[in-house]
């Protein structure tokens, strides 16, 4: 590297900061409440200049593929703070949190949401959020939050279950398993299909939920048990549900398979004539589901910490946590939030779920996914 | 660091142009791009996955598997590029020498698979060979079996079978279109000078076409080998490649210094193919003039014309067309839970309604319109970087024959590593990808390039120097020349690269799936978006919208062929 080159680095660096530090700086006094607090948004910090802004400033929230909200919910956040939020879909639950992750030295966005309790330790063990104690997290249960520091606050929850085609059952006058333990029985041979936990989600919490149960030693008998018995398993959620559940449109051949505890009222919402009762059911007994809690977090070295705290504020408020269900179906963590009709109606939420502490996850998902490739798919 | 590339690539050039008379913008503006969107992003991603090897080495990783992926990579990429050439090398004759009704639409229709969304081409496969899909469901009533007889999803057949309905429009493009101007009078010259079909074809026609062939193999094989949605969804979670195994030591493990390490070796693996290629390819092409309007277009009259047209045109059909019937045929049948089925349009009726009224609902105009714009985008950026590339590798220099090695690089190369590397470097302005849209016409021209290169430059080569010379001497500058002789040549190919770029950017989803700012989703996102929530209507929807792109491309295709006729 000879010293023209070098200057050039230099230059090229200090141009950039420079640009970074007058962007900062431009973006610093808009920070400001265009409207009073209202009960949705706690009273904000005296930090900010009172003048408002006409220009709108923008929120950037990173956040997972399968994120959505109404409209009308995102309008309301962007009037109230004279805010256009943009939205960085960023793969699935993993891959959202390692870009994240991997983008950390100069973040791509204010917020995170949706890192989960099966990666909520790698994001802090990466250290990627501030901490925030909002206001909101008063009407949240306890239960729902795992970090003592409040650098991940919980917004929703939901479950991983196995659903079945009622259908099949009914035809075949077979009782429907109760425990995970009834799967490896001989008359529910090839009658399941999983998801590699390696690349999906669901896979991943269901097993999640067999080490739950069995425990760290025994789990992989059961797996064994399941090969034996004929497990399908395929690599992400879109194929087992759809290319091989019974159940679903798909018309597959096996009628259980590892999903959500909310795709029975799913298929009710999204059916194309209208059902009385969904065509599938979630299997809820003591520890065949694996409770997911979703967490957002505001990411560390944000130039915009004020707005960051009023996103977050807004996705614990009853406004947005009464949209959760419909929209993303899974369930709000806000007490105070009321579920909508369908769903008190149809929803399965199992009293007893599968969890496990996120350290032990975050220090053994490598060679627990590892041991399961060798017992079920070598 | 830009400036330090632009400054070394001007060096590099300098020296070049001297030697070879070459005017210097041949080449700046391809190499400016590559080094820009291609050196730029993967050594930032290289040099992250270096800084944490050196801090945390190289724990966890799975060296044992290693050896395996490996293998099977170069193993299924070898025997699918065969099985592609098998199936595409008696089309593209049929289509450069034969002339028969609907060949026009149906070689617009047999591009549709080379489009399709992974997940899209799967639903289509199990569709027609799935375990309760059409085939089984035949075989099953004509032979009166209680159990699907083909068992073909989720095992190396699938792979290979998925990468043929992919490729297979490469050869019938890439070869076909230098097959159909290739002079008939040599052919018939070694006709009458007695020697016989087989022979005229081994002997004659085989050397001509060589360099299509080697180039249709090159991108047939680097596609494959970097294969990833087909090697997951199709072969299931018992296959590993390369690329399947970047994705999940990125993606799912974190393992940045491991998932380095293999995309440095994915990296060498296809640096050497490509020079494997370029060594195979080395010999000066027999020069010939290409035909401008091909004549000599038979007509099928004998019995073994029409057995050799109608047997390839129906194996065409059956292994790249079903499946996309299938699809088509699914998006308007409604299954009851007792399985009757109902015709609807229900499916295309909800497209437009957002009954949820969810921030992200995608109008499918819009869909369209977005996906359209990219395309357009990207057919802009790669023709006009591969006529310059194209046109400056006809000197074959040892410089051009790295540059040669050296575009082919991107289609060899992990999305999942490249992505990363736009995350990582593209973010700030001007090129931030929060906010510039143009960042995902750019990541579909990395990969088009190739393809337009590829096309545009076999049939620049096989332009005889004579022709250029009696220009010269007649007093045409060198711009001249260019626009007078080789361009007319080359617009054919230029056309079939166009047809490539357009595709490959209206199929893509990977990167537009994080490039693409939710505002501005592309059909195969909407697609996507579907497939990931349960329900009747959304499965319905996401086969309604993947037949709208099938229907767009199919059309996209005919519009850009006729430019061609006039």
């Amino acid at each position: 590297m000879n010293l023209k080159y070098k200057w050039m680095v230099v230059l090229a660096a200090s141009l950039l900061l420079l640009t970074a530090c007058v962007g900062q700086s431009s973006q610093t006094p808009s920070l400001s409440p265009s409207v009073a607090p209202t009960a949705l948004q706690p009273p904000m910090k005296t930090e900010s200049s009172p003048q408002p802004s006409s220009e709108p400033q923008t929120l950037t929230v990173m956040t997972h593929d399968s994120f959505a909200a109404s409209e009308e919910v995102i309008a309301e956040f962007e009037r109230l703070n004279n805010t256009k939020v943009n939205f960085l879909l960023s793969g699935d639950t993993g891959s959202a949190l390692n870009r994240a992750v991997l983008t950390k030295a100069s973040p791509l966005a204010d917020v995170f949401y949706g890192v989960d309790n099966t990666f909520l330790s790698r994001a802090l063990r990466e250290d990627i959020f501030e901490p925030y104690s909002s206001p909101a997290l008063a009407d949240i249960p306890d239960a729902y939050k795992l970090d003592a520091e409040n650098r991940a606050l919980p917004v929703d929850f939901g479950d991983v279950c196995i659903n079945y085609d009622k259908a099949y059952f009914e035809q075949k006058g077979l009782i429907i398993p109760q425990r995970l333990q009834d799967l490896i029985k001989p008359e529910y041979k090839g009658l399941l299909v999983v998801e590699n936990p390696a690349t999906s989600s669901p896979g991943l919490a269901f097993l999640l939920a067999t080490i739950a149960d069995f425990g760290p030693e025994n789990y992989l008998d059961f797996w064994k048990a399941l090969r034996a018995n004929d497990v399908a398993v395929v690599n992400d959620w879109s194929t087992a549900y759809y290319t091989n559940f019974s159940g679903s449109s798909g018309k597959g051949q096996q009628p259980l398979v590892v999903s959500y505890g909310s795709s029975p009222v799913a298929e009710l919402i999204f059916a194309s004539e209208p059902l009385s009762e969904p065509p599938t059911a979630s299997i809820v007994d003591k520890n065949t589901c694996f409770r997911q809690i979703e967490f957002v977090g505001i990411l560390k070295g944000t130039a915009k910490r004020a707005l960051a705290e009023k996103w977050v504020d807004f996705m614990l408020g009853v406004s947005f946590q009464e949209d959760i269900p419909l929209q993303m179906f899974v369930y709000p963590v806000n007490s105070q939030a009321k579920l909508p009709e369908e769903f008190v109606k149809f929803a399965q939420i199992p009293a007893e779920p599968a969890m496990l502490p996120i350290d032990l996850i975050d220090q053994n998902r490598e060679q627990w996914i590892t041991a399961w490739d060798e017992a079920v798919l070598r | 660091m830009t400036f330090g590339l632009r400054r070394r690539e001007n060096g590099a050039l300098g020296a070049v142009s001297q030697r070879a008379g070459l005017p210097v913008w041949l080449w700046a503006a391809p190499l400016l791009f590559l080094g820009l969107f291609f050196f730029y992003p993967l050594s930032a991603v290289l040099r992250l996955a270096g800084e944490a090897a050196l801090a945390e080495g190289l724990k966890g990783a799975p060296w044992s598997r290693l050896g395996g992926a490996l293998w099977f990579t170069f193993w299924q990429a070898c025997v699918s590029t065969l099985l592609t050439l098998l199936a595409g090398l008696p089309a593209a004759f049929v289509f450069a020498r034969y002339r028969f009704r609907g060949k026009r639409l149906l070689s617009a229709l047999l591009t549709i698979p080379f489009i399709l969304p992974t997940v899209v081409a799967a639903a289509g496969f199990n569709a027609l060979l799935g375990p309760r899909g059409w085939l089984n469901g035949l075989l099953m009533s004509a032979f009166g079996l209680n159990y699907p007889p083909v068992r073909i999803i989720n095992t190396v057949s699938a792979i290979l079978l998925a990468h043929i309905f992919y490729n297979t429009s490469v050869v019938i493009r890439v070869v076909g279109s230098v097959w159909a101007q290739l002079d008939n009078r040599l052919e018939q010259a070694a006709r009458s000078l007695g020697a016989s079909s087989w022979r005229t074809f081994l002997e004659v026609t085989l050397p001509l076409l060589r360099p299509s062939v080697l180039a249709a193999s090159l991108l047939v094989f680097l596609f494959d080998f970097t294969s990833f949605g087909v090697v997951l969804l199709l072969g299931g979670p018992r296959f590993t490649t390369l690329e399947v195994e970047i994705y999940l030591q990125t993606m799912q493990f974190l393992n940045l210094p491991f998932s380095g390490l293999l995309s440095v070796l994915q990296l060498a693996c296809t640096l050497s193919i490509t020079t494997l290629y370029l060594w195979l390819n080395r010999r000066q092409p027999v020069p010939l003039s290409p035909r401008l309007s091909p004549d000599g277009l038979w007509s099928v009259r004998r019995w073994r014309q029409r057995l050799l047209v109608g047997g390839v045109i129906v194996g065409i059909t059956f292994l790249l067309l079903l499946p996309l019937v299938a699809l088509a045929l699914r998006s308007f049948l409604v299954i009851s839970p007792e399985g009757d089925l109902s015709l609807t349009l229900a499916y295309y009726r909800e497209l437009f309604i957002n009954r949820r009224q969810t921030f992200f609902y995608v109008p499918p105009m819009v869909a369209l319109r977005n996906s359209l714009a990219y395309g357009a985008a990207t057919v802009t950026i790669s023709l006009a970087l591969g006529l310059l590339a194209a046109s400056a590798l006809n000197r074959r220099g040892r410089f051009e024959r790295w540059m040669d090695a050296i575009l082919m690089l991107p289609l060899g190369t992990s999305a999942v590593t490249l992505g990363l590397g736009f995350l990582v470097v593209f973010t700030r302005p001007p090129v931030d990808l929060r906010s510039s849209p143009w960042l995902v016409p750019i990541a579909h021209s990395l990969v088009a390039l190739p393809f337009v290169v590829r096309t545009i430059q076999p049939v620049l080569a096989s332009i005889p120097s004579a022709l250029r010379q009696a220009a010269a001497v007649l007093g045409a500058s060198p711009w001249r020349v260019r626009r007078e002789i080789d361009w007319p040549i080359a617009t054919r190919a230029a056309l079939a690269g166009a047809i490539f770029s357009f595709t490959i950017s209206l199929g893509e989803f990977g990167a537009t799936s994080f490039l693409a700012r939710p505002e501005y989703p592309t059909l195969p996102v909407a697609i996507f978006r579907f497939l990931a929530q349960p329900g009747d209507l959304n499965y319905g929807q996401a086969m309604a919208m993947a037949s709208l792109l099938m229907f767009i491309c199919g059309l996209s295709v005919l519009v850009i062929e006729n430019i061609e006729r006039k």
